[in-house]
Parts: C-alpha cells; structure tokens; sequence
C-alpha cells in the first residue's frame, strides 16, 4: 500500500513537469497549428543560462527567474525571427524550421555549455517527509515543483479567462482573420503566445532538472513524454494537456515501479499509440465546437 | 486629389483586384454615406465580397484608393483599418465560435472603447438585440443561425464604427427573421452618423430596407441610383438582380 502510494506521489511529482511542457506545446499549437520541436533544445537553454545564475548567485530561485525571463525572449525572438519568416498557412515549413531550430540549439548548447553532465541544484531537500519510521516519496524539492506549475497554470488560466490581452490572445488563436477584423495585432498575439508558451518551457525545464543532470540533451525523454502527455489531452486543450501530464506521469511510475524502468519509453509509445487508435482527438478536443 | 464630397463616410474609387489570373473587381466606385444603407447587389460571382475584402485590406487592392472620411487607408492592414471605424460582418458570419456570446462583443467594444466610443457599448448590442442579452454566458456555437447574426452585427457596432460593411447577412435565414434583423439595422441607422454598405444576392429585400442600390456585375458597376428607382426598373431587375 505504502509503495503504491509512493509511486502515485512520484508519478504526479514528475507528472506536473511533462503537464508544464505540454502545456507549452499546447499554447503552440492552438495558436499557429505547429507542433515545437525546438521547445526542449530552447528550455534547456534557458536552464544551462540558469544553471550559470544558480552557480554565481547561489540561489534556485533567481535562476529559475532567469530562466523565465529568458524563455519569454527566446519565444518571442524564434516566432519573430524565424517561424514568421516561413509565413502563413504554411505549418508542414514552420514544423521543418523548428526541427532544424532543435538541432541547431542543441548543437549550440554544447558549444557554449559543453557536453558533458552537470549536476543542478534541487530548489530544496530531496528527503521525504516521514513519521514514526514511515517514509512517504513526497519531498520538500516535489513540492516546489507541484506548486511553481499550479502557479503558472492560474496564471495563465487568469491571463486568458480574465484579460483583454488574453481574450484577443485566444480570438487570434481560434479565427486570426476575424480578430484583424475587429482590430487586433494578431501577429503581436502570436509573438505573446510563444512567448509565453517558452516560459512554461523554461519552467518544465529548470524543475524537470532540479536535483538531477543536466546535458544539451537531457530534454528528449521530457519532450517526448511531454508531447504524448498533449495528444492525450487533446492538443488544443491546455486543460487536458494538465491531466494528460499527471496521467502520463503516474502511469510511467507505475510502469518503473512495478513492471520495470526499461519498459518506460515503450509504455510512452503504447500511450501515444493507444491514444491514437481509441481516440485521435484526445480525451479532451472541442473540435466538435469548431466543426459546426 | 482635393477633398470632393465630404458626406461620403467610406469613399471607393477605381477599385481594381484579383485573386492569380481572375480579375474580381474592375475598376470600382461606390460611395457610402453617413446615416444611410446602401446596397451592393449582383449575381454570384460578380464581385460583391470581393469588395468588401478590399475595402476591409483582406485582399490587396492592384489600384485604386479607399478613403475612409479624409483618411486613405489603400493598402492599410486590417487590423489598422477595423481601428480607422470600418467594422467588416465577414460572409458566413465570423462568430468565433470558442467564446462566449459576451466575449464576442467584448472583442468589438475594446476596439470600440480604444476608438474612443461609449463604455456601455455591450449593454446597447443587448438592448438593441435581447436574445443575445439571455445568451451572454453561452458558447457561441450554441447559438442558432439568426442570433449568430445578431451577435456578429452586434459585434461589429461595438467597435463604434463610422462604416459597416455588411456581406450577406440574409444568407440562410428564414425571410422572417432577415426582416427583423434588416428593420432593426434601419432603426439604429435612422438619425445616425453610421454609414452601411450591405452586400446582397436577395436584391428584394435589401432594396426594400436600402437607401441607394449599386449594382455589380463581373467585377464593374453597372448601376447606381437611389433603391427605390433600381425596383422599378424591370429591365434592370431581369438582367441583373433575378426578381
Ligand atoms: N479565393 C479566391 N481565389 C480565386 N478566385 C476567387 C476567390 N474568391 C473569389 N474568387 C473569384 O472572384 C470572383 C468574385 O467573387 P466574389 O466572391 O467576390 O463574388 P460574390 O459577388 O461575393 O459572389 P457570391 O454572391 O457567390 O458570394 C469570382 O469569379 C470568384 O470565382
Ligand atoms: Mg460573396
């Protein structure tokens, strides 16, 4: 019993960090119709810059900012210099540029930062608490993270329900031809929303390497977890991409807790496939809202 | 070019522009002006949102000018011409159909309010439109063909525009309800300063609600005159307007 619940802890501890990517591809992809590729090559990125500002300051927490900061100028810099350079209603050419944008990253990556591992600081203890000799996987480090992406999460969820910038944000994500119409920069709202969409990249990144290694590639597992984790939300649904992150996350520490750790890419894959067959448009699509 | 009548809210001159090879509109002129509605009538095809698309910078005009007022907005985006007080009620409508029906017009009454228009822009659609005031909270999609061209009408008044353009609103709506809409656009145009361009394949009923009728055919005007004189005309009528 104790274990099952130590693993569900676990899960939705490293389940909170894939709901984070997602979440940032979802962002994407309800905006422009493009999957990132490049959105791990770029959160690792911003988490080598804080991985620099972590060892010269000493604090998690400005590293973590800088991270943010910093993701929020590499989204805007790629939309406004490379994805809108492919132009519009070309998503097959703005896929191909983030591919290439991925590899390019994490070429650079390891020019500048080196290939080689390097360990980054957890935010706090990586203990579990315990009682009366019984330790639970929950630790002052998983907190952290659970609470930095819930806090990200109302963020957003305030910017978008509750904001005039978040209303015209969401009408050029849904009809870009009617929200000119009505007199909105849609292109500055695409440059926002990948903006943004970094930042929460960045976050996934800096959590997902909180207490662990770092190298130009450490992202991949992430990104492919995080990805299946937003096809079984639905793509367009940054709520489900949230429940398909914790979902992915349980479900992969069940896998590694009582199958076996060398099956967790396969069960990423099974996922992905089952997801696909049973229902394409995820668990939670509104494209029924959208055909009528 | 000196300044020739200043009534004309939305001015259009030699309107020329294509899509490739297909020339749509053919050297265009059509007036608009304020507290009136005139009408764009003509066959499919003859360029009637073609027009619209120019007006509103959707398609990029090959020559000719828009002036809205004073202002020459030939080549403007869109987004800068919706700000300039043109609101465009796109062909098949434009509900976004992910929002509400209260953001929908929020959409418009920010534009409106950054125009420098009423603050109680949203509260005036629900008084001029009350199904949409008992449908507020609802996703778009919810609602029925002629709400939804309430809401996008509305919408396109609470940017507080000096020009409607208006593209088939009638287009699969019961002849009841068009007569209702039609007839509450009449009211709000009555005494205003809004000028409406309403483009129509239903040449009757929109001759029955317009002040001035221009007739298109193949991308050129083949008339223009005041609507009641454009019903009347029966040779006119047959060869172009199909009642
Ligand atoms: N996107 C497009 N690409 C190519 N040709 C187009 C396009 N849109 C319209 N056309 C052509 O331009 C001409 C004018 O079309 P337009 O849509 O302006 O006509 P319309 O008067 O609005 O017709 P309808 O009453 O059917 O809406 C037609 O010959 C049409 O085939
Ligand atoms: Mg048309």
């Amino acid at each position: 019993m104790l274990q099952f619940v130590n693993t569900l802890l676990t899960g939705l501890g490293q389940g909170a960090v894939y709901a984070a990517f997602a979440l940032a591809l979802v962002l994407i992809w309800r905006s422009t119709r493009v999957v990132n590729f490049a959105q791990g090559a770029m959160a690792a990125f911003t988490t080598y810059l804080a991985l620099l500002v972590v060892e010269s300051t000493g604090s998690w927490w400005v590293g973590l900012l800088v991270a943010l900061a910093s993701g929020l100028v590499l989204g805007a810099g790629v939309e406004r210099v490379v994805v809108r350079r492919v132009g519009p209603h070309n998503e097959l050419g703005a896929v191909i540029v983030t591919l290439g944008l991925f590899v390019a990253l994490q070429a650079l990556a390891s020019i500048l930062f080196g290939a080689q591992f390097r360990s980054f600081p957890a935010p706090a203890g990586l203990e579990g608490f315990s009682r009366g000799g019984v330790t639970i996987a929950l630790t002052p480090s998983m907190l952290i993270t659970v609470g930095a992406v819930a806090v990200v999460l109302l963020g957003l969820v305030a910017l978008f329900r509750f904001t005039d910038v978040g209303l015209r944000m969401r009408a050029s994500a849904f009809d870009g031809e009617v929200a000119r119409l009505l007199g909105v920069p849609v292109g500055r709202m695409l440059t926002l929303g990948w903006a943004l969409a970094a930042l929460v990249g960045s976050l996934a990144g800096v959590l997902i390497a909180g207490g662990s290694l770092v190298w130009p590639a450490y992202m991949d597992t992430v990104i492919v977890n995080g990805f299946v984790a937003a096809v079984l939300g639905g793509l367009d649904s940054p709520g489900g991409a949230v429940v398909g992150g914790l979902a992915m996350g349980v479900i992969l520490a069940l896998v590694t807790g009582y199958v076996g750790s060398d099956l967790v890419p396969l069960a990423a894959l099974a996922v992905l496939v089952a997801v696909l067959l049973v229902r394409p448009q995820g668990l939670f699509a509104r494209t029924a809202a959208r055909r009528v | 070019m000196s300044a020739p009548a200043t009534t004309a809210a939305l001015r259009v001159t030699g309107l020329t522009a294509g899509y490739g090879p297909v020339t749509a509109l053919d050297g265009v002129d059509v007036t608009a002006g304020p507290g009136r509605i005139t009408a764009v009538l003509g066959a499919n095809g003859a360029g009637k949102t073609t027009l619209l698309r120019t007006v509103s910078g959707l398609v990029p005009a090959r020559s000719g000018s828009v002036h809205a007022g004073d202002v020459d907005l030939t080549g403007a985006a869109p987004e800068r011409i919706a700000r300039a007080g043109i609101a465009h009620v796109p062909e098949g409508r434009g509900v976004i159909t992910e929002l509400t029906v209260e953001e929908n017009l929020r959409l418009g009454a920010l534009l409106g309010k950054a125009r420098g228009r009423t603050d109680t822009a949203i509260d005036d659609v629900y008084a001029m439109f009350p199904p949409l005031a008992e449908r507020r909270r609802r996703d778009a999609h919810t609602l029925s063909g002629g709400e939804r061209q309430m809401l996008v009408i509305g919408r396109a008044l609470a940017c507080g525009p000096d020009v409607l353009l208006l593209d088939e609103p009638s287009l699969g709506l019961a002849p009841r309800v068009v007569a209702q809409i039609f007839e509450l656009l009449r009211e709000r145009v009555e005494g205003s300063r809004l000028a409406v361009l309403l483009v129509e394949q239903n040449a009757r009923s929109a001759l029955s609600v317009a002040d001035i009728g221009v007739v298109l055919n193949l991308g050129r005007v083949v008339a223009s005159a005041p609507a009641a004189e454009l019903a009347a005309d029966d040779a006119l009528r047959h060869a172009y307007l199909g009642f």
